[in-house]
């Protein structure tokens, strides 16, 4: 039996390179290839509530491809400038989906980098055991589950929430202050569901560096400040990319922290397609999103693997 | 290069040039550095010998700057620069493997200093290219530090510590990252170059040959202390303590007691020979003072017949023998169990049968060959 199993079953090195392969194969590159499948069917009153692409009817086998899903997103792009801002807001909701879903992003990556890079710099430069509390705690919400973390952001900022009875019973304000369900209370969630995938690469980067170069920019003569600006920055340009990545690319698709925590009134492209999802029942519409979205995405991603390519052949 | 001083004031002032006046470093309750004083001339290149955990690295951060001494003062040119921040000290340092700028290229890496000075940027761009020049590293100017190879690297740290003609140059383990072969090259092509410049120079290194090799004095630390000061040949001729005698090159040391002191010459009895060692030169002292005898083993030679003399000379067995070339150590082994070392030149035994393993032999040495040590 064993050695009848091991005929088949690459052995040493290509085995082992070959399981995370399989895995990406089946759960990431099969699922997507049913994703661009429905994206080019038609919704339909049925289980699965679309239409099949192949159909073999009297001996004939016709494939139909609908590009009409991809259409309408097209059509919102052309069209969109052309017409007046209320308008727009009624008619091009995908793109003002995308465009809020790639701000949002854009936003929460700066944010998380601002908040990050102190934190980031300030673990790596403290001894040993403070360092490993310090990475402990950066950590520790994550053993929570994601929705009770963010559940309890709505509990910290609603109006009779901690934060406005504390306000309220100091006599700062009279009236609870409005904070949940603003594009405010979004962006706080963002930022704090996503700091630690900021740190943790910052943190990596910044733990890597020479101490002795510091020292020999300041043996010639760099003030603490040039030093920072001209040695850490730099060099640490490859943990900044990588922390923005890693917030920028999952925070454009989040669907999760916008409807819990946004009012509705800022529609994100994570919910459109969950929309389309659920309620519209137009699942090649959610799936063209999805691709569209990952089109979207392609261009950061490549040139991200090139500029690490490019630091490991420095490196190396 | 010989310096004639106008006055004698200007004179003083150049024997003087570095001053390390009772310099203490303690971390906690551990004497890293412990109560140094040296005096360092003008233009002299000296060298911190010790191995790990001596406090030459301590010593040496401290004339950076970056570690503070618990106590003493740093006294260069007649200024105080004991409280001065690294930033502002009129001194540069080329760190032990390098700490290049690793993203910037070898123009940028030397210019760094000089930018900092705020200096106009043609003199910058003339004194960048200066420095080029004497390290030999125009070509490479546009290149970064992975793109050159040890040696090129160690040029370029050394011309980026000297671009901003500091009064005192330090040099930590500077050919330490180099692989034996290009150690030996380098070291005499630093010299050349920081005797162009002219500048002062003091150096920490583990490895005696390269202390040997560049340095005019050398300083041998233990524990924080210096065990000795003095040149080359008289750190390895005249060894004023054990630990010295023994850091430096290989030596065969035994431990006796003055048995006779006239003005002439002195008797040590030593138990590890069994026979009085008879030294021309050297201390005086009570009689049954203990003191070490310390014999280099090139000082050593081998015969096959007893001497007539009373004094200096052990048999023994020939124990093993490294054949080194040029030379062969020789270890002999004595009736007491004490082994003797002993280079003999390829040479030495002429027609004759060298020794070989298990021969009967004699190792003898002259009156005035070794040194006599009190500690």
């Amino acid at each position: 039996m064993k050695k009848w199993l091991s005929k088949y079953l690459p052995a040493g090195r290509t085995g082992v390179i070959a399981v995370p392969y399989v895995w990406l194969l089946f759960f990431f590159a099969l699922p997507f290839f049913f994703v661009l499948k429905i994206s080019f069917a038609e919704p339909d009153i049925a289980q699965p509530p679309y239409t099949p692409l192949l159909t073999h009817e009297e001996s004939k086998t016709t494939i139909t491809l609908n590009s009409g899903k991809y259409s309408t997103i097209l059509d919102e792009v052309k069209s969109f400038g052309t017409e007046s801002w209320a308008d727009a807001a009624e008619q091009s909701q995908y793109v003002i989906a995308y465009w809020n879903a790639i701000k949002l992003a854009f936003l929460t990556m700066i944010c998380t980098l601002l908040i990050g890079y102190p934190l980031a710099y300030n673990i790596a430069r403290a001894d040993e055991a403070t360092r490993n509390t310090l990475l402990m705690l950066v950590m520790i919400p994550f053993w929570t589950s994601f929705l009770l973390r963010v559940y309890a952001w709505i509990g910290i900022l609603k109006d009779n929430g901690v934060i406005n009875n504390i306000l309220l019973w100091l006599g700062v304000i009279d009236t609870p202050l409005q904070m949940l369900y603003t594009p405010f209370s979004v962006l706080l969630g963002m930022v704090y569901n996503y700091l630690p995938f900021m740190i943790l690469p910052l943190y990596a980067h910044l733990t890597k560096l020479d101490g002795r170069l510091f020292e020999a920019a300041a043996d010639l003569g760099a003030s603490k400040w040039t030093i920072f600006l001209k040695i850490t920055l730099p060099l640490s340009k490859a943990g900044i990319i990588a922390g923005s990545m890693m917030v920028f690319i999952p925070a454009v698709g989040e669907y999760v922290i916008p409807a819990l925590l946004g009012g509705g009134d800022v529609v994100f492209i994570g919910n459109k397609l969950m929309d389309d999802f659920g309620p519209n029942l137009d699942w090649p519409q959610a799936a063209a999103v999805a691709v569209v979205m990952l089109a979207l995405l392609i261009p950061p991603i490549v040139w991200f693997q090139r500029f690490e390519q490019k630091q490991q052949e420095e490196a190396a | 290069m010989a310096v004639t001083p106008s006055s004698a004031d200007a004179g003083e002032s150049k024997k003087n040039y570095l001053e390390i006046k009772g310099v203490t470093k303690k971390f906690g309750d551990f004497y890293a550095v412990d109560d140094v004083d040296l005096v360092i001339p003008k233009n002299e290149i000296f060298a911190l010998l010790g191995s790990s955990g001596s406090g030459k690295s301590t010593l040496l951060r401290m004339l950076a700057g970056m570690e503070k001494p618990t106590e003493g003062r740093i006294i260069l040119e007649g200024q105080d620069i004991t409280d001065l921040q690294p930033y502002v000290r009129p001194v540069n340092m080329m760190f032990q493997s390098y700490a290049l700028f690793p993203h910037m290229t070898v123009e940028q890496n030397i210019a760094f200093g000089l930018k900092q000075d705020k200096l106009p940027r043609d003199e910058i761009a003339d004194r960048v290219g200066k420095m080029l020049d004497l390290v030999q590293m125009k070509k490479y100017a546009r290149r970064k530090p992975h793109q050159l190879s040890g040696g090129q690297q160690q040029r370029v740290a050394l011309a980026r510590s000297l671009a901003k003609r500091p009064k005192l140059l330090l040099l930590d383990e500077p050919l330490g990252a180099l692989d034996k072969k290009l150690r030996v090259q380098t070291q005499f092509e630093l010299v050349n170059v920081i005797e162009t410049v002219g500048v002062t120079c003091i150096m920490v290194t583990h490895d005696q040959e390269e202390a040997m090799t560049m340095a005019s004095r050398i300083a041998i630390m233990s524990e924080g202390k210096l065990m000795q000061v003095g040149g080359p040949r008289e750190i390895y001729e005249y060894p004023n303590c054990r630990f010295t005698a023994e850091f430096i090159g290989s030596t065969n040391i035994f431990e006796g007691r003055l048995a006779v002191d006239e003005p002439d010459h002195i008797v040590i009895e030593s138990q590890d020979l069994g026979r009085g060692i008879y030294v021309d030169h050297g201390i005086t002292g009570p009689k049954g003072m203990n003191v070490w005898y310390s014999v280099r083993p090139e000082d050593v030679t081998l015969c096959r017949d007893k001497p007539d003399s009373q004094h200096n000379w052990v048999e023994g067995k020939v124990h093993d023998i490294a054949y080194l070339g040029s030379h062969s150590v020789y270890h002999i082994k004595l009736a007491s169990g004490r082994v003797v070392m002993a280079n003999v030149p390829t040479s030495h035994w002429g027609e004759a049968k060298p020794a070989t393993w298990g021969d009967d032999i004699v190792a003898k040495w002259g009156n005035n060959a070794g040194a006599v040590l009190t500690s």
